[in-house]
């Protein structure tokens, strides 16, 4: 075995034995987001770079600490992507990190989530054995899904060695365009498009002005920036409006002042709730700036068909995720014991337990 | 007819010989009303398999329920006295996964078959387990819109089945399977517990369990109510069929078209002995002197389909292709389908019995199959025609056999043991869509070590504590490994060193 593997092996079965406990940590970029990290950190950057690339497999097998940009330029010089458009949230951000954070980009909705393109992962677990799960291929349903149950878990339930993902061609052509509506407008006409065999990649609304990102074959964006209307974006602007949404650069996600990020059905009218919101994902992602008070909020949102996380900022006294049915708390808890029985891995990171 | 059961299986799994039937047919008494209730063997017999009709077991009973109250009621009564419990849907699995337990009970689902709720402006189904795959797409059909995994036992399989096997068709290449196209599932855990995972939104907080349902083979709830996405309907569909006169050739074409950025909606393969197989009776108008056939499908609007088929077209040239054609309208495109889809059907025709593997393997690694199925062929004396998922590198070669030929069935399950092992050797799985269910249960040994066997067992138990649910299925105990000599050991002596990247 590696001798890098090893020491981490070694370390992790010592951290069970000694009540030690451990954070996961690759470039450090998301460690605002969850409740504050606790433990001695794991520098997962120790283990980086492409494993294996296979252009026509459209597999990409990475170590963990592999940093976000340099598998971005891997992947573009073979003219493909991480469709999911993974937000880096810093310098720094490695593929384990994104993996763990579970969070997907602007075109979520078209191309699927951060989980959907999870193959295969090599992770190491809270007794310190190294297990394989999934593997490179597109389909595979031997064993029940642990790969993907890594993604989102947020370092609490195992160390990532490698994670193998699907990747994509990119895009033929890419072309945006804007509308000025307001938000209920917008989202009717976000649901009445996403039913349509149209070619939207992408969506952003804020302050009456909806933006709308077309990506596929050339004739079929050019097809629907016809039918569409709206006035056209240029192509700098529009690369730099959707870096903005993706990395929350954009003005709208600036400032001191709490971030909610709700997860709704793409229909739920606009919440009845004061502040600034901003909307993705044809309307199944929206967020909220400033205080609100959580069990309210939550309770509206649960009542649309959805749940709410206090994304960024804010008192995290009030749980950063949406809590949890009773049954299905119970479960999330057995799981992370059957991983990691002696509660190594970033504790209290997803559930403060109280 | 040479068929298996339990005892036949060899290695006990669970022992639960101590569930008595008398007692066990009074609890399911009052937990459903009699007409929900079989218990007479000859009404048992049609529960006793499921696709994979070499294993065969009957059941103490079989209830129907019609209510999630009664689900409730039915699997509280199990736990209670200990005994198993096997969800079954259409009973089309090709794994034995919906194989009854000779001491437990069959929960059939047939009767959950309600579709709740079509909203089109969402673009969401509500719709009970056992409401078939195809009927989901009919009631989107009035909206322009369809429920896009197809597995090719579409009118008959149920979407609970779809969810618990992880079902796949022809178009999971560029639409997902069916794990990317559920959004909530509602169940009931072994204690009579209702577990909401998912909603009408894109995610849910806490692990991704919507994750681990899809694919867990009925082992850790039994699912009562499905919220699935639907996808418009493309404009227009139009399909490639190309001919190559090397089955080779055709392989690395399927990489040249992924190669050139290409996601076809379905990329299927055919070898020689499968289209001389189908053309006898459906007519599909394959060239019978090629040696492996491709169906390259484009959709969309129809300009993007224009340019897609036509950069598919120069691509399959270059790979070699001896033949192109493309279909002129919706009829023809439907023929060049026909073949492919009657390919379980025509190997039934030309053969007493057939016997369908699922292995996925790399694509680049698809010649390299062929080529030793063909030395399998000759090893065992027994005939192989392969169709497969070429787009995703998911094999279905079809063993044809005759299980009243005394020895045909076992040469025929150890052709098939050799193909998975292979499987496994060139990087691959041993099971892409089927599931393990108890075929494969031996194999599951070869591709996973003792630590992640036991970290299998430790997730079923997060749902199921007692392992009554499904038991014997998909997760084999060590003891059956060390019977079957494939005890692997964590981080030791691989079988394949050479995939070890360390
Ligand atoms: C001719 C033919 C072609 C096929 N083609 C394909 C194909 O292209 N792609 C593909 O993926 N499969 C294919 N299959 C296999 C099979 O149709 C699928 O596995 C299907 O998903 C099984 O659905 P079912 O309703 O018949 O489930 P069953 O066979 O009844 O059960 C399958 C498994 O699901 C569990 N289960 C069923 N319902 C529930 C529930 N409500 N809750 C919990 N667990 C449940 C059972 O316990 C069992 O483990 C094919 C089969 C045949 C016979």
């Amino acid at each position: 075995m590696n001798s890098q593997i090893r020491e981490w092996c070694d370390r992790i079965r010592l951290a069970g034995q000694s009540g030690t406990a451990l954070e996961l940590r690759g470039g450090g970029t998301k460690a605002f987001y969850g409740h504050a990290p606790e433990g001695e950190v794991l520098d997962t950057r120790a283990w980086r770079g492409v494993d294996s690339y296979e252009p026509t497999e459209l597999v990409i097998t990475l170590r963990a600490g592999t940093p976000l940009t340099e598998v971005a330029e891997v992947l573009a010089e073979r003219g493909q992507e991480l469709p999911f458009e993974p937000p880096a949230f810093g310098e720094g951000a490695t593929i384990g990190g994104v993996v763990a954070a579970g969070l997907s980009g602007p075109r979520r909705m078209a191309v699927g989530s951060l989980r959907d393109f999870v193959l295969g992962c090599r992770i190491v677990d809270g007794k310190g054995e190294v297990m394989r799960f999934g593997g490179q291929v597109m389909k595979n349903v031997a064993g029940y899904d642990v790969s993907r149950l890594m993604a989102g878990s947020m370092g609490t339930l195992a160390l990532m060695l490698d994670v193998s993902l699907k990747v994509l061609p990119r895009p033929v052509a890419d072309f945006s365009l804007r509308f000025e509506i307001d938000q209920a407008t917008a989202i009717n006409r976000l649901n009445q498009w996403g039913g349509q065999p149209l070619p939207i990649a992408a969506s952003f609304w804020h302050e009456g002005a909806l933006y709308l990102r077309l990506a596929g074959a050339g004739a079929a964006v050019e097809a629907a920036v016809r039918s569409l209307g709206g006035e056209a974006l240029g192509d700098d602007d529009a690369t730099r409006l959707w870096r903005e949404v993706r990395e929350q650069t954009h003005p709208f996600f600036g400032g001191e002042a709490p971030l909610w990020r709700l997860s709704l059905p793409t229909d739920a009218p606009p919440q009845a709730v004061t502040g600034a919101t901003a909307l993705e994902w044809g309307g199944a992602q929206r967020w909220l700036r400033g205080e609100h008070d959580a069990v309210a909020l939550r309770k509206a949102v649960a009542a649309a068909g959805g749940h709410a996380t206090l994304f960024r900022g804010g008192d995290k006294s009030v749980g950063v995720f949406h809590p949890l049915s009773p049954v299905v708390a119970r479960i999330n808890r057995r799981i992370k014991t059957a991983l990691d029985p002696h509660g190594v891995f970033g504790p209290g990171r997803l559930y403060r337990e109280d | 007819m040479g068929q298996r059961n339990e005892a036949q299986l060899g290695v006990k799994e669970g022992d639960f010989s101590y569930v008595d039937r008398a007692r066990l047919i009074e609890a399911l008494k009052s937990a459903v009303p009699p007409e929900c209730l079989l218990v007479q063997q000859e009404d048992l017999r049609p529960y006793e398999c499921d696709g994979l009709s070499i294993y065969r077991q009957v059941p103490m009973a079989v209830v129907l329920p019609r209510t999630e109250e009664q689900v409730v009621a039915v699997l509280k009564a199990c736990h209670h006295l200990k005994a198993p419990v096997v969800a079954r849907g259409a009973g089309t699995g090709l794994s034995g996964g919906a194989l009854p337990h000779a001491h437990g009970v069959v929960l059939s689902l047939a009767r959950f078959n309600r579709i709740l709720d079509v909203d089109a402006h969402a673009r969401i189904a509500v719709v009970q387990p056992g409401v078939r795959n195809l009927a989901i797409s009919e009631a989107a059909a009035p909206h322009g819109l369809y429920y896009a995994p197809d597995p090719s036992s579409q009118i008959a399989c149920t979407i609970g089945g779809n969810v618990a096997e992880n079902a796949g068709g022809v178009h999971c290449l560029k639409y997902g399977l069916t794990v990317q196209n559920v959004l909530r599932v509602r169940g009931v855990t072994i204690e009579g517990e209702i577990v909401e995972i998912g909603g009408r939104g894109p995610d849910t907080p806490g692990y991704d369990l919507l994750a681990l349902m899809h694919g867990s083979e009925g082992m850790l709830a039994v699912n009562t109510e499905i919220t699935v996405r639907l996808t418009p309907k493309p404009q227009l569909a139009r399909c490639v069929l190309a001919s190559f006169d090397d089955v080779a050739k055709a392989g690395d074409a399927v990489a040249a078209v992924i190669a050139a950025g290409i996601i076809p909606a379905g990329l299927e393969m055919m070898d020689q002995p499968a289209t001389a197989a189908v053309e006898q009776f459906v007519h599909a108008g394959y060239n019978l002197e090629a040696a492996a056939i491709l169906l390259c499908e484009s959709d969309g609007t129809p300009e993007e389909v224009a340019e897609e088929i036509e950069r598919m077209r120069v691509v399959l040239e270059a790979s070699g292709a001896t033949e192109i054609r493309i279909s002129g309208d919706e009829a023809e495109r439907l023929k060049f389908w026909a073949g492919r889809k009657a390919a379980f059907p025509a190997a039934g025709r030309i053969s007493a019995d057939y016997y369908c593997m699922d292995g996925t393997i790399p694509r680049k690694r698809v010649g390299e199959m062929l080529l030793a199925i063909q030395g399998m062929e000759k090893k065992y004396g027994l005939r192989c025609i392969n169709v497969f998922h070429a787009g995703d590198g998911n094999m279905h070669p079809l063993i044809l056999f005759d299980a009243n030929r005394p020895g045909e069935l076992d040469r025929a399950e150890a052709f098939g043991a050799d193909i998975l092992e292979l499987s496994v050797a060139l990087g691959g799985t041993i099971t892409g869509e089927h599931g393990v269910g108890v075929e494969k249960i031996n194999q599951m040994c070869s591709q996973f070590t003792t630590a992640e066997i036991g970290a299998f067992f430790r997730l079923k138990g997060a749902f199921d504590p007692d392992g009554l649910l499904n038991p014997g299925k998909a997760i084999p105990t060590l003891n059956r490994c060390a019977e079957y000599g494939r005890l692997r050991v964590s981080n030791g002596q691989l079988p394949h060193p050479e995939l070890e990247r360390f």
